[in-house]
């Protein structure tokens, strides 16, 4: 399990990496974190002519809070993520997805964007970027343009990235103030990828029903999937029994997990209806609460 | 005298160097020149091999040899040798150093690729172009013994290696007579032990001194030496083979040989320089033993108050494509089933059959868990249709304190007479339910259900054959500084021997642990012993130990009671010396002995061999049988299929234990291991014998979130068949597991008729079979 | 044909120790650090960053080194198992309370474990069982089945913090 040869470089800036993925356009691959390339990479699974490590691109390594954003540029590590006050504070949801990513010695590696890119749609990082309706800005030759999630997947491991294009920056809108969240995953063992995810952001009125309800999932099918109906279903609602019965089934019928080695569709399907209701009503607890941790 | 050493929780002698990243494993031997194996490994389960071209690798940068079948000498060509033959294998099928023309399995070696480094050598073993003809491959069992299934050996027109009959007492007399006669069918999947470091070995050739050394990752290095040398045609004293320090074996580390085994010495000779193999992970699924599917049919005979009468255990042992390690496990299954009850009438029969499979050979456990898997479920099937507490039906059961030495009526793996040399099993169940609080546990559980939460309590007993022959070796010789140096032919992967061996002889020769060196798996330093496996170490290399350790004090004594001018009846050794009793101020160092017996001049009495040295062996004239008990409390989410176990605790019986604090140690890790075959870790094949499951990722290895404290009691029943009163407890933590595991989730689902015939369960698995029970919350099994 | 495979020249810090040595890109760390560098106490146990046996600390954070190439390393710090100790009388803490609890069987596994807990027990001095066995989680053991890996966590927390 030793990698194959590749040529391998390490610009210094966003610039020069975008001129070095013009250049060997298909034949390069962007090297961040490596968490999910490295071993593919040892597997030989993946065979890049070229590496463009963008580690040494030292203005890439933030989080910022800007105009209703959290702004993850694309070397902020999970762990960064993971420990910053901010994140706790503003977007809470992110800070408890990504403590599902791996284990430490991943998140200390991997980071936020890369796992986005990556587009493993049984990963947290894209389901919270659904979760909050954000998007991705890419550098490319022709400039900077960011690609809201929903244009962002294709189907597994695929977006609409082009060759040439650099993810520089991860946008994620902050939930509205007070609204409760949830993050649920049946993951075989601690820290494996999902069987299946939920998060969810609920925003709540005195009476405590539903004012607003997002939902978004992972493991569950090609892309991290937002359940319009479901969501939908749940406006002026109390998050009564037969509510989110009927909420895991419009659940169920958005989605369209896929059966493999370690668990079947039919699994999927009912364990993504249970995990939405229970989700839902972590998050609205929250909300009741003010939305705070 | 006092017990110091013998039976104290002593931190181990091994630990400094392991904890400085100081160990010497395989893959840390590094030698000047040294070049680097991979193989190129068959992609299909079974195919013709048309053609072989080596031309675009051996043409590749860095690439000094690309070696096939062909290309190796004939002593290297056929089968490599049977292990442990049998009477009832008339099919002793073995895996070959390279395939000849057909491959058997998915991942058999084609072809080795030898380069300046790994590197280079898997950029070039890709470049070897193999023509294969797919042949459609045996995958199931079952099928396998169908008409018209495709073969895996052809030449024998069958793909069943053996079929073995052992009968106790009068079977058809015991169904005839009983109150209540059941049928179950049992399936245990396949799995694999995974230590933490793969397989490796490094050789080197001295052509001035026609040496050859080798590292091996192995569990038995000096049968490793005796049967490379007799393949090469070389002395033995030709060939030394060092197994270092060994990152986890657990059974598949023993085979006589894997590919590598075979290939890398004689490529190092072959090209005149050093040449390494180390497996990666990958290969490691699929290069490495793996083991546990059987099919077992059994049908069962009981009284009405729950005794049984008799049972007819028909199975199905899968070994995979070839059987070089015989029918080891299969025996142990059928002779670990009655476990600690009394069968009088027993028919055990099984079939052991090829697939097209990687090749099965004993993993910790070795079909013991197959057989407490099958008993024990059978136990809660009687305490079911009787309406009896499955406590109280093991109760009426179990063989008595007084009835030992036990004659169950069968042979086991040594060949000799499965007979239990002592035991206290009444006494071990006690102690588990004690630990479990089994009198409370009707209101827990009452009580969760309450609360809507499924918790559930397992409990199993077992007997685990430990300690078997042939023999182990060792010598014990005291040096001049006093130190104690230890040479013992069985080679350790974690097991502690420097500590506990190195106890047996403080204990004996009065010196301190730390003062005791051992050495072992070096066949420069003992070359006589089979190796380490079956819980065998402690007992047999233990008992050499302290035979020798004996002689020596025997001969300290008597070179002490010359210089001190004493009889020997009146010296001890206590603190490194040897003293007269009463008056410590009279003694002599040990090293000063040890000098005394070996003088540079003058003489040593007749008869009286040089140095305090001596060296012996342990036969033990049949195996020494531990057991225990487990009992878990496991909760189960009914919408998800997950798991959380509560609750676990072991009360352990294996004689006298020499260190408590290492004994536990090995219970836990079987536990965790018992626990991933239980729940996580299945190898998933397809229908073309194509494994699935070939990383971490896909092969789940539990984690410290997974495994729970666990609670551990000891019951300590000498065995009168060795003078130390030990037996064996590499295997006993992982035995019970599945059994209890199974127990403890019908337990939590009880009135809902749930019963688990298979392990690994997995939430998927679990949460279907809730779901068809109409457990609430699991939801419908409709797409 | 096999694509063209670049070399490097790197200045890497190990264990306070500066090394310079040109290597091939694909080079993973811990083969860098195992075969270039002779520090074999770095085991690597599956190369797809699972079991976590290649455990070294990047800058002071625990990282897969089967997970990054030595190149990437150019200009950083490495800390392996042979720099835990202090010197060649001692043991380190961690080291200490490892022996003493029976943390360890084969040995395999141990450094990884003890560069992930050195860095964990930095953060956290105090830590509960459930947050030992989280922050241990992404390293495998085949022999201990944890539990005394745990226990010698906690005693280590108690050595460090006794010791401060």
């Amino acid at each position: 399990m030793k990698p194959p040869r590749f040529r391998y470089f390490a610009p210094t800036s966003v610039d020069e990496a975008v001129e070095l993925l013009s250049t060997h356009a298909d034949a390069a691959k962007v090297l961040a974190g490596g968490q999910s390339l490295v071993p593919m990479l040892n597997l030989r699974l993946a065979r890049p002519e070229v590496l463009v490590d963008i580690n040494r691109i030292e203005s890439l390594s933030y989080l910022r809070v800007e105009d209703g954003h959290l702004a993850v540029g694309a070397l902020a590590r999970h762990r960064m993520v993971e420990k910053a006050p901010e994140v706790a504070a503003r977007v809470p949801v992110l800070q408890e997805a990504v403590r599902h990513v791996g284990h430490v010695q991943i998140r200390n590696r991997g980071t936020v964007t890369g796992s986005i890119v990556h587009a493993d749609p049984s990963a947290e990082m894209p389901a919270v970027l659904a979760l909050l309706d954000g998007s991705v800005r890419v550098v490319g030759p022709s400039g900077t343009r960011d690609i809201p999630w929903q244009e962002l997947f294709l189907t597994y491991f695929t977006t609409t990235l082009g060759p040439d294009e650099l993810a520089v920056e991860t946008r994620f809108p902050l939930p509205p103030a007070g609204a409760g969240w949830s993050f649920m995953e049946v993951a075989r063992r601690h820290g494996d990828f999902a069987l299946v995810a939920v998060a969810a952001l609920v925003t709540a009125d005195e009476t405590g029903r539903v004012k607003e309800a997002r939902l978004s999932l992972a493991g569950v099918g090609g892309t991290p999937v937002r359940p319009e109906r479901a969501e939908a279903l749940l406006a002026g609602q109390a998050l009564e029994d037969d509510v989110l019965a009927a909420v895991a089934d419009a659940v169920r019928e958005a989605i369209e997990p896929e059966s493999d080695i370690h668990a079947s569709a039919e699994y999927r399907r009912h364990v993504a209806g249970v995990l939405a209701g229970r989700a839902l009503r972590a998050a609205m607890e929250r909300a009741r609460r003010g939305g705070e941790g | 005298m006092a017990t110091r050493y013998f039976g104290q929780p002593i931190k181990r002698n091994e630990d400094p160097r392991l904890l400085r990243g100081r160990g010497l494993y395989v893959d840390d031997v590094q030698l000047p020149g040294m070049l680097h194996m991979a193989l190129v490994r068959s992609p299909y389960a079974r195919a013709r091999i048309r053609r072989i071209d080596t031309s675009k690798a051996l043409a590749a940068p860095g690439v000094v040899a690309v070696i096939t079948h062909a290309d190796l000498p004939a002593n290297l060509q056929g089968p490599l040798p049977p292990l442990i033959p049998h009477p009832t294998l008339k099919h002793h099928k073995t895996q070959f150093a390279l395939a000849p023309g057909q491959v058997r399995h998915a991942g058999e070696a084609v072809a080795a690729v030898v380069a300046e480094s790994r590197y280079a050598a898997e950029d070039a073993a890709e470049l070897v172009e193999v023509e294969y003809e797919p042949l459609p491959a045996v995958v199931d069992m079952e099928k396998a013994l169908e008409p018209g299934s495709p073969l895996v050996h052809e030449d024998i027109g069958t793909n069943v290696a053996a079929h073995y009959t052992q009968v106790v007492g009068d079977v058809e007399k015991a169904f005839a007579e009983a109150d209540l006669v059941f049928e179950e069918v049992f399936r245990p999947d396949r799995g694999q032990a995974q230590p933490m470091e793969t397989r490796g070995v490094v050789a080197v050739y001295d052509r001035n001194l026609e040496t050859l050394t080798i590292w091996d990752s192995t569990q038995a290095p000096i049968r490793i030496r005796s049967g490379l040398a007799e393949l090469y045609g070389m002395r033995a004293n030709q060939v030394r083979v060092i197994a270092p320090n060994v990152g986890g074996g657990f059974g598949p580390k023993i085979m006589m040989f894997y590919p590598e085994e075979v290939l890398v010495p004689w490529l190092a000779m072959k090209l005149g320089r050093p040449v390494k193999y180390i497996e990666d992970r990958r290969e490691h699924f699929f290069a490495t033993n793996q083991e546990r599917d059987q099919i077992h049919r059994v049908q069962v005979a009981v009284r009405k108050d729950g005794t049984i009468l008799g049972i007819k255990d028909v199975f199905l042992y899968d070994t995979g494509a070839y059987i070089p390690y015989g029918l080891i496990i299969p025996i142990v299954a059928s002779c670990t089933l009655p476990g600690p009850y009394k069968i009088p009438n027993y028919h055990a029969e099984f079939k052991a059959v090829f697939t097209n499979k990687t090749i099965c050979s004993p993993y910790r456990g070795a079909g013991r868990p197959h057989g407490v898997f099958v008993m024990e479920r059978i136990i809660n099937r009687i305490a079911e249709e009787l309406g009896i507490d499955r406590v109280e039906v093991r109760r009426r059961n179990l063989i008595q304190p007084d009835e030992f030495p036990y004659d169950v009526g069968l042979i086991y793996q040594d060949n000799a007479p499965l007979r239990y040399d002592s035991g206290n099993y009444p006494g071990l169940l006690d102690k588990l339910l004690k630990l479990i609080e089994y009198d409370q546990w009707p209101a827990r559980k009452e009580q969760y259900r309450k609360e809507g939460r499924y918790v559930g309590l397992g409990l199993a007993l077992y007997v685990e054959g430990t300690g078997v022959g042939p023999y182990e070796g060792a010598r014990v010789h005291v040096e001049p500084s006093g130190k104690v140096w230890v040479a013992t032919g069985v080679g350790t992967q974690g097991q502690s021997h420097q500590t506990t061996f190195a106890q047996i002889v403080a204990e004996e020769l009065g010196v301190r642990v730390e003062d005791v060196e051992v050495v072992t798996g070096d066949t420069g330093a003992f070359h006589w012993g089979t190796g380490t496996f079956a819980s065998r170490a402690a007992v047999v290399a233990g008992n050499a130990v302290a035979l020798a350790a004996r002689d020596v004090k025997a001969k300290a004594l008597e070179v002490a009671a010359n210089l001190l001018e004493a009889s020997v009846e009146d010296l001890e050794l206590a603190d490194g010396q040897v003293r007269v009793k009463g008056a410590p101020q009279r003694a002599v160092s040990l090293g000063q002995v040890a000098v005394a017996a070996n003088p540079l001049r003058g003489t040593i009495p007749p008869g009286q061999e040089p140095g305090l040295e001596a060296a012996r062996y342990f036969n033990p004239p049949q195996s020494a049988f531990s057991a225990g008990g487990h009992a878990a409390i496991i909760e189960v989410d009914p919408a998800t299929g997950m798991i959380k176990i509560l609750k676990y605790a072991v009360v352990h019986d294996c004689g006298r234990l020499i260190n408590p604090m290492v004994v536990e140690g090995q219970i836990h890790g079987g536990v965790a291991q018992g626990i991933g075959g239980s729940f996580y870790e299945r190898l998933v094949f397809d229908e073309n014998g194509q494994l699935l499951t070939t990383t971490f990722m896909d092969f789940l290895i539990p984690t410290a979130m997974e495994v729970p404290d666990i609670a551990i009691d000891h019951q300590e029943t000498p065995s009168p068949l060795n003078p130390l009163g030990v037996k064996g407890a590499g295997e006993a933590g992982v035995i019970p597991v599945p059994a209890l595991f199974v127990d403890a989730i019908e337990d939590a689902f009880s009135g809902y008729g749930l019963r688990f015939r298979e392990v690994p369960l997995d939430p998927n698995r679990l949460r279907q079979a809730l779901a068809e029970a109409g457990v609430p919350g699991a939801g419908s099994t409709a797409a | 044909m096999l694509p063209e495979s670049s070399r490097h020249r790197i200045r890497v810090t190990v264990n306070g120790q500066v090394y310079e040595r040109e290597v091939e890109a694909r080079l993973l760390l811990s083969d860098f650090l195992r075969y270039e560098l002779g520090l074999t106490g770095t085991h690597v146990g599956c190369e797809h960053g699972v079991c976590g046996a290649c455990t070294v600390q990047l800058d002071g954070q625990p990282v897969r080194s089967c997970l990054m190439f030595a190149v990437q390393a150019d200009g950083r710090e490495i800390r392996t198992v042979e720099g835990l100790a202090p010197d060649e009388e001692r043991l380190h803490p961690i080291q200490e309370a490892f022996w003493e609890a029976h943390g360890l069987q084969c040995g395999f596994c141990t450094p990884g474990f003890l560069m992930t807990v050195e860095a964990f027990l930095r953060e956290n001095p105090d830590p509960t069982d459930e947050e030992i066995r989280e922050a241990i989680s992404g390293n495998l053991c085949r022999c201990t089945g944890y539990v005394n890996i745990i226990k010698a966590v906690r005693l280590a927390a108690e050595k460090l913090r006794a010791g401060r």
